[in-house]
């Protein structure tokens, strides 16, 4: 069987045509870099994907904290994760880099801030 | 009214800025003042939390803040001193910057003017869609800053006109978010934006991608109800017989950028029509002395990891015009075949060019080539050209012929 | 309990807000029940902007006496209110020797209803006035202004106001009873008030209030006229309105090139009766009819200029197969409704006549009742100061005395954020993100809110305490968000 891959690693998106046996490659062509064959059969036998949302903050500046994953997910589980990151309140101050949710569903990739947001000074 | 010297004033502190800043004061120059005119560094990638900038500057994935405040952080280690919450209203041609905020009105004396202002969204009113008008009509941009600034949730079922990157990254973010996106629609018969988001945006959730379609119709009184397509024919026109009408209430619209060029314009400076940014030197220097341009408001790029690295080629070339000035271009810059346009536009030929291309349309295979005077200099192969994509060309020096202009082709191959 | 009002004025427009202003010098208790979200919200902020000179009108008519005199006196009211207005002068373009015949007659029927120094002018003069317009010859009205409507209606309201007449908006009139003590009781979709007169100057609705008040013999035909609005890069080709020899029975004036005080340009209106009254949809067809007409007498209409389509209604009196104008309908029936004043067919050149009209009500209220003066009246209303025309020092004047000044809300327009929150606050204070736009032109630019959008509704949502789902654009219904993203 014969598919086209579109490799998402990098802006480059390198359009890669793979004649496959089931999930065996049996020749690949199109990926300017090793990272392309990689990208492929990662994406024959489990893709993953790397997603980014924002978590409420309490008592900060601003009223979001943008957060990301550490390492890709399971496709299947993006929806999940949503989920966790839709239930967490962080307090401010938020520092990018703070690990907000550890070993999310236990997939072995953390929520990280990915931007600092400040504590609201109150005047009282 | 007393105005205040500075070597450089740089206007806005988004990407461009910064890393114009930054190289400006590794360069050695010292009095650089950055205006911005919201309250935190770093422009349009605030809100543009999702990843992928940063690998060709830095080598890894990084989210849009992130990205940004490795250049807030180098700045402020710098000592680059930064207005913030300030507005500039006017620029002279002899780079008098007025600028306001809550402390008051101030002008400075530049000797250099660094133009990075970026880019703002082309809207409803720029393409005339017909229909009522209702709530409910974003540009994405404006979508991505309630989303991901505001805490503001825009609908719950949108389609998107424009296959523009942010329109593409809306519509996963909208999907993340509980909303349901039916579809994208683009006028071309190919995407604006880069193919892997069409993977990882698009295909990842399902959404599809009508090329050569686009809404004709914008129907509700009060918010969106539903909007009209029609697919269009080779010309862009809509075609009668094809409208199909989709319930949503919201449409997000990505179908340009346009350079923000206000304030070069209150300068003198010329424009190029073809990219609405300015006419530049390979310093990026305009046709104004000493104001120069570089980022989105010079020509809209794909990646923000492009928009750093032309920023910081700007602020060498802005040193050495602070050091002992530069020397005029000569050269002018054509172009022919597919290539849609080129910056710089012109060059002085004493030292190696990076030439920046679009293609006015994708090309498989295609081969670029720069002559003069009817000989081909350079001649580089591409396996893809995309409208979507910023490609260079590099002209040696060596290779120039004579002082007659330069032309940029497409060639038969 | 219900209030009583001698007065309740149907309708917040142009019309409306200049009878709640002449009715505001008199010893009288005003309110005026508003429809919609916000006052100014149709016809009156959805025209040509222009000061017409009269001639365009049948000797004799209503609407010939009201502008001319509108067009004579508005330098008067400009003044108290402090409205932007700018006497540009117009031409009416011709090419033909029919065109030159029909201008000629222009001139004399507006030279009978009492206009001075109109003249049929060549090439040269309109080389030295205006180069780039189009035509072989013109007419030129010289008395001929613009003016934002905006300004206009909200300054005459904001007077109002100040001078003790209520505004209701939300408050749609459902249904009108003529109680046995001679009152009125009027139910609204924002309540339940009884007043003494009853003003309809409910413009597009005005057969229906009429209808209420117990005349049934008025039907309004909708008639829309699309327009195109052109970004200020124009600003200098286009120096006076340019209309081209106007055919009244399609009734409207031909599609013409207007200048904005603010240095847009507006191209249209069409004139296309419709069926529904609130539907101010633009449409392809249209779009492209403005293009080409509008480049018979003007060269600049290309895309890359565009930066909006709107329309507006025109309250019509007569069908379509009639075409044509009626006249002004105002009136006082001594036998069926002897406290009802009722304004129907107020269409164009209703914003010129705006204060003759509201004189003309207070002379039909007064052949029934005397007026008292109200001593109190304070006819000066000074506009909030705006930033972008003033001179750097005073620039920094302003920001010195209100740090306001100083944040740009709306880059392009230079709108600072002390003009918007002017524009929400007081009690005529806007509610809408349209209502902000209309007072004070933030969004109206080129980028059309795509940079200062999300901070005007912020400070709206914050003055006003609206929560996020109540908040609205312009029209009812019209909400923006759907609720937070978290939270």
């Amino acid at each position: 069987m014969n598919k086209t891959f579109t490799c998402i690693l990098c802006p480059n998106g390198c359009e890669i045509r793979v004649q496959l046996d089931g999930t065996e490659i049996l020749f690949a062509d199109g990926n300017k870099c090793p990272k392309g064959a990689a990208y492929v059969e990662q994406e024959i036998k489990n893709p993953v994907r790397n997603i980014a949302s924002s978590v409420l903050v309490v008592g900060g500046t601003m009223p979001l904290c943008s957060v990301r994953l550490t390492a890709p997910v399971p496709k299947s589980r993006i929806f999940d994760v949503m989920e966790k990151m839709k239930e967490m309140k962080v307090s401010a101050p938020v520092k990018a880099g703070d690990v907000l949710i550890p070993n999310v569903l236990g997939l072995g990739s953390d929520v990280i801030a990915t931007r600092n947001v400040e504590r609201q000074e109150t005047d009282a | 009214m007393e105005k205040i010297h500075k070597q450089a004033v740089i206007i806005g502190g988004g990407p461009g800025g910064l890393a114009a800043a930054v190289e400006l004061k590794k360069k050695g120059i010292q009095d650089i003042l950055i205006i911005e005119r919201e309250h935190c560094l770093g422009g349009i990638l605030r809100q543009c939390i999702h990843d992928g900038f940063g690998l060709t500057r830095f080598g890894e994935t990084l989210s849009g803040p992130e990205y940004a405040q490795r250049f807030i952080d180098e700045a402020r280690e710098a000592g680059i001193e930064a207005s913030v919450d300030t507005t500039v209203i006017g620029l002279d041609r002899d780079r008098t910057v007025t600028a306001v905020s809550r402390k008051g009105l101030v002008q400075y004396q530049a000797d250099a003017v660094i133009l990075t202002m970026g880019c703002r969204e082309r809207t409803r009113g720029a393409l005339s869609i017909p229909g009522e008008r209702p709530s409910g009509v974003f540009t994405a941009g404006v979508a991505q800053a309630y989303i991901n600034l505001k805490n503001k949730m825009i609908g719950r079922r949108a389609v998107i006109l424009g296959s523009g990157d942010i329109g593409m990254i809306m519509a996963r973010r909208l999907t993340l978010e509980g909303a349901k996106v039916d579809a994208v629609f683009e006028i071309q018969p190919y995407a604006s934006g880069l193919p892997r988001n069409i993977q990882q945006c698009l295909k990842d959730y399902g959404i599809p991608l009508y090329l050569s379609h686009t809404v004709t119709k914008i129907i509700g009184e009060g918010r969106l109800r539903a909007v009209e397509v029609s697919r269009v024919d080779e010309n862009l026109k809509p075609i009668p017989g094809t409208e199909k009408e989709y319930p949503c209430d919201t449409l997000i619209l990505s179908v340009g950028l346009i350079p923000e060029n206000e304030l070069s314009l209150m300068a003198g400076v010329e424009l190029d029509p073809r990219t609405r940014g300015a006419v530049v030197d390979e310093f990026y220097q305009t046709n104004v002395s000493g104001i120069f341009a570089a980022g989105n408001v010079l020509h809209v790029h794909d990646l923000v990891d492009f928009v750093s690295l032309e920023a910081e080629r700007l602020a060498r070339s802005v040193a050495s015009f602070l050091e002992e000035g530069l020397p005029g271009a000569g050269i002018q810059v054509e172009t022919g075949g597919y290539v849609g346009y080129t910056v710089p536009q012109k060059i002085t030929g004493r030292q190696d060019a990076v030439l920046s291309f679009r293609p006015r349309r994708p090309l498989r295979g295609a081969c670029v080539e720069i002559r003069q005077d009817g000989v081909c200099l350079v001649k580089k192969k591409y396996p893809r050209l995309l409208p979507a994509e910023m490609e260079t060309i590099t002209l040696p020096a060596s290779k120039l012929i004579s002082d007659s202009s330069i032309k940029v082709v497409t060639s038969g191959e | 309990m219900i209030q009583t009002y001698d007065v309740l004025i149907v309708g917040a427009g142009v019309i409306g807000c200049s009878v709640a202003r002449e009715l505001s010098r008199y010893r009288l208790s005003v309110c005026v029940a508003e429809k919609g979200p916000d006052i100014c919200m149709e016809t009156s902020s959805r025209n040509s902007a222009v000061l017409h000179a009269g001639y365009n009108n049948r000797p004799g008519s209503k609407m010939a006496r009201f502008c001319v005199e509108g067009n004579r006196s508005f330098d008067e009211i400009a003044a108290e209110l402090d409205i932007p207005y700018k006497r540009t002068g117009k031409f009416v373009v011709g090419f033909t020797g029919e065109d030159m015949e029909a201008l000629r007659k222009l001139k004399e029927q507006g030279e009978k209803n009492g206009i001075r120094g109109m003249e049929i002018v060549g090439r040269d003069f309109m080389d030295k006035k205006a180069p780039l317009i189009k035509g072989n010859f013109a007419m030129w009205s010289p008395t001929t202004a613009i003016l934002s409507p905006f300004q206009f209606t909200f300054g005459m309201a904001e007077n109002a106001a100040e001078n003790g007449v209520r505004f209701f908006c939300d408050s749609e009139v459902t249904a009108i009873s003529l109680e046995e003590d001679g009152l009125y009781t009027v139910s609204t979709k924002g309540g339940q008030c009884r007043a003494r007169w009853i003003i309809n100057c409910a413009g597009l609705w005005a057969d229906r209030i009429a209808s209420m008040l117990g005349m049934d013999d008025y039907t309004i035909y909708p008639c829309r006229g699309e327009y195109y609005l052109l970004d200020k890069k124009l600003k200098d080709t286009l120096p006076l309105p340019a209309y081209p020899v106007p055919n009244y029975k399609t009734g409207g004036l031909g599609i013409h090139l207007t200048p904005t005080l603010d240095g847009n340009i507006m191209v249209g209106p069409s004139t296309e009766y419709i069926e529904k009254r609130g539907n101010y949809a633009t449409t392809r067809e249209i779009m492209d009819l403005l293009i080409r007409d509008g480049s018979r007498i003007y060269p600049y209409l290309k895309q890359e200029y565009f930066i909006r389509n709107f329309a507006g209604i025109r309250p019509k009196l007569v069908p379509k197969e009639k075409g044509g104008y009626h006249d002004f309908v105002i009136e006082r029936r001594k036998d069926t409704a002897p406290h009802a004043i009722n304004l129907v067919g107020i269409e164009s050149p209703g914003l010129t006549s705006a204060v003759p009209i509201a004189k003309e009500v207070v002379r039909l209220m007064r052949e029934a009742e005397d007026l008292r003066e109200n001593p109190g009246f304070r006819p000066v209303r000074r506009r909030f100061p705006t930033f972008r025309d003033k001179s750097p020092e005073e620039q920094a004047e302003l920001i010195r005395q209100n740090p306001d000044y100083g944040e740009v809300v709306c880059r392009c327009e230079t709108i600072t954020k002390a003009e918007v929150l002017h524009a929400i606050g007081g009690p005529l204070g806007a509610r809408t993100v349209t209502g902000v736009k209309y007072r004070c032109r933030a969004m109206m630019g080129r980028c059309q809110g795509g940079y200062c959008q999300t901070r005007i509704t912020e400070l709206l949502m914050r003055e006003k305490g609206i929560p996020p789902e109540k908040l609205i654009y312009g029209r009812r219904g019209s909400y923006i968000f759907t609720g937070e993203v978290r939270g």
